[in-house]
């Protein structure tokens, strides 16, 4: 059992390192030109040329990121409370939620950095409105998710609404918006990374997406592999940290088994 | 204690869920109501409880106002406990929303948790304790604030037999001990006369009282009490009466969107 259990977790491993040798086998074999497709070992050659650079650019992007994720978990909670605390807040919310949710990125973006001028607030708004919907549609479900039972119980014991709120909603809403949480961390570097892309030179001029333009503009295709590797990195981490913090905010609180 | 008046009740869709339902409960009483599906028990304790309105009628009140929060216990057919709260932190939910502290309840929460034997499982969650013992969580709960009127909706109805036997002459010994009012809900006969001193027969669609039986069983009786199996029998012609001789599970069937389930009607015809 043990032994099956752990090559379970190491296939994927394997598999990953299956897929490389095959790939740098067959760049090889075929003489592919670097320009054109370079291999796993050009990659990496490429990342440690410039390690400090590209790293300083996945900070940078990083930093947007966080930023961004942060207001959307601050402004989403917050709206989809204001939401499940009045009617008239949902009808004037919901509609604009949804805008927000439909409107492509890449085609405000430009009006965005525009209008907002300071690069990096641009980036960060960019990024916030890709980030927005799920932690707000996710708690805006937790906070509707109370067994009515409950509810009843609460109003059998003239519990206020502010009461109601805080001892039921919220705490029933906790799982819900971890999980809008982790679904809004990958976003919020997908939309750091399009608003960058969409700036340009004209953005902060150092975040990852920028690095991959630049590379792209010089044909230095493993250097854009190697900034690309980054960023996929980058969305594996802020995912699994994202998890990890939902698992152990609910171990804590006794809701894990 | 609360005397209601010909009351009835009609929900937005149209459903007339009671009409014209009059019952008195007394200081002590244990009253069972007792029907099939969609007779309007569950409505009319929630008219009692104060969590719906009637459409007509009245609920008079012996104190000339109905009771304030804490005055009225509610346990449901689930044992509704928050699952991120310890038993105890479930159990002072009803002070907590009166504004008592954790220090001066904790007296009262020991109390309510040893009246139904869960002392020594005051710091489980929910999903550590089992199906009974989750609803007893809910009893010491709506039992903490000394209700004078205990309201339970089908609360052991979930239950296996066995624990389901072990709460009901709990909760007798626990009605003895607090001298409470309790109206019980339930859709079974013999749950019904084991734990009630009135029992109410309703009949359905719409919900109305059909009749009603005094308990002959004496305190402290059993199941194997030839008293008992006589009442089990008593009320079930009058529950057979009340539905139309012969025709309970074809009515039924002909109303109840769950009657599709055969378990069910074999249940009912049972």
């Amino acid at each position: 059992m043990k032994d099956a259990s752990l090559a379970m977790r190491a296939s994927p491993l394997l598999f990953g390192l299956l897929a490389l040798a095959v790939w740098e086998g067959a760049v090889r074999a075929f003489h592919v030109p670097v320009y054109l497709v370079p291999g796993p070992i050009a990659i990496v050659a490429a990342f440690l040329a410039d390690p400090i650079g590209l790293l300083r650019s996945l900070a940078s992007t990083l930093l947007v990121t966080f930023v961004a994720l942060a207001v959307a978990a601050v402004l989403g909670a917050a709206l989809a409370i204001a939401m499940a605390a009045s009617r008239l807040a949902q009808a004037a919310i919901q509609p604009w939620a949804v805008v927000l949710q439909v409107t492509p990125i890449v085609a405000i973006a430009p009006l965005i950095i525009v209008w907002v001028g300071n690069p990096f607030a641009a980036l960060v708004v960019c990024a916030t409105i890709v980030a927005f919907f799920p932690v707000f549609a996710n708690t805006a479900s937790g906070l509707a998710a109370a067994a009515p039972e409950l509810g009843d119980l609460f109003r059998l014991y003239g519990a206020s609404r502010w009461r109601t709120m805080t001892l039921l909603r919220l705490p029933a809403a906790l799982p819900h918006f971890l999980t809008g949480l982790r679904i809004s961390g990958g976003l919020a570097l997908v939309g750091a990374v399009v608003a960058e892309f969409v700036a340009g030179s004209g953005g902060f001029a150092s975040g990852l997406a920028y690095r991959i333009l630049e590379a792209g503009y010089r044909l230095e295709i493993a250097r854009m592999f190697a900034a690309l590797v980054l960023l996929s990195l980058a969305g594996i981490a802020i995912n699994a940290g994202l998890g990890w913090l939902g698992r152990v905010l609910l171990r804590r609180r006794g809701d894990a088994a | 204690m609360l005397s209601i008046e010909r009351v009835g009740r009609r929900f937005p869709n149209g459903t007339e869920a009671l009409r014209d339902v009059s019952l008195r409960l007394e200081p002590g009483d244990f009253v069972a109501l007792l029907g099939p599906s969609g007779c309007g028990k569950s409505t009319l304790l929630r008219l009692i409880a104060g969590l719906d309105q009637p459409d007509a009628g009245r609920l008079v009140w012996q104190e000339g106002h109905a009771p304030t929060p804490g005055e009225v216990g509610f346990v449901f057919q689930d044992a509704t406990l928050l699952p991120w709260a310890t038993a105890e932190e479930n159990v002072y939910l009803p002070l907590r929303l009166r504004g008592i502290s954790r220090q001066q309840a904790a007296p009262r929460l020991r109390e309510a948790l040893a009246r139904v034997g869960l002392e020594q499982f005051a710091a489980a969650r929910p999903r550590q304790l089992s199906g009974g013992m989750r609803m007893r969580v809910s009893i010491a709960r709506a039992l903490v604030t000394r209700p004078r009127l205990l309201l339970m909706d089908e609360p052991f109805a979930a239950l296996d037999e066995f624990t389901r036997h072990r709460l009901q002459s709990d909760l007798l010994a626990l009605w003895q001990a607090i001298g409470c009012t309790v109206v019980f809900v339930t859709h079974s006969i013999y749950e019904a006369a084991f734990l009630a001193r009135r029992i109410v027969l309703m009949s359905p669609r719409p919900g109305r009282i059909a009749s009603e039986r005094a308990s002959p069983l004496p305190w402290g009786h059993s199941r194997l009490d030839p008293a008992y199996a006589t009442l089990v029998a008593d009320i079930t012609a009058a529950m057979e009466q009340a539905l139309g001789h012969g025709a309970p599970v074809a009515d039924l069937a002909a109303a109840d969107p769950a009657s599709g389930d055969p378990a069910r009607s074999r249940e009912r015809s049972a």
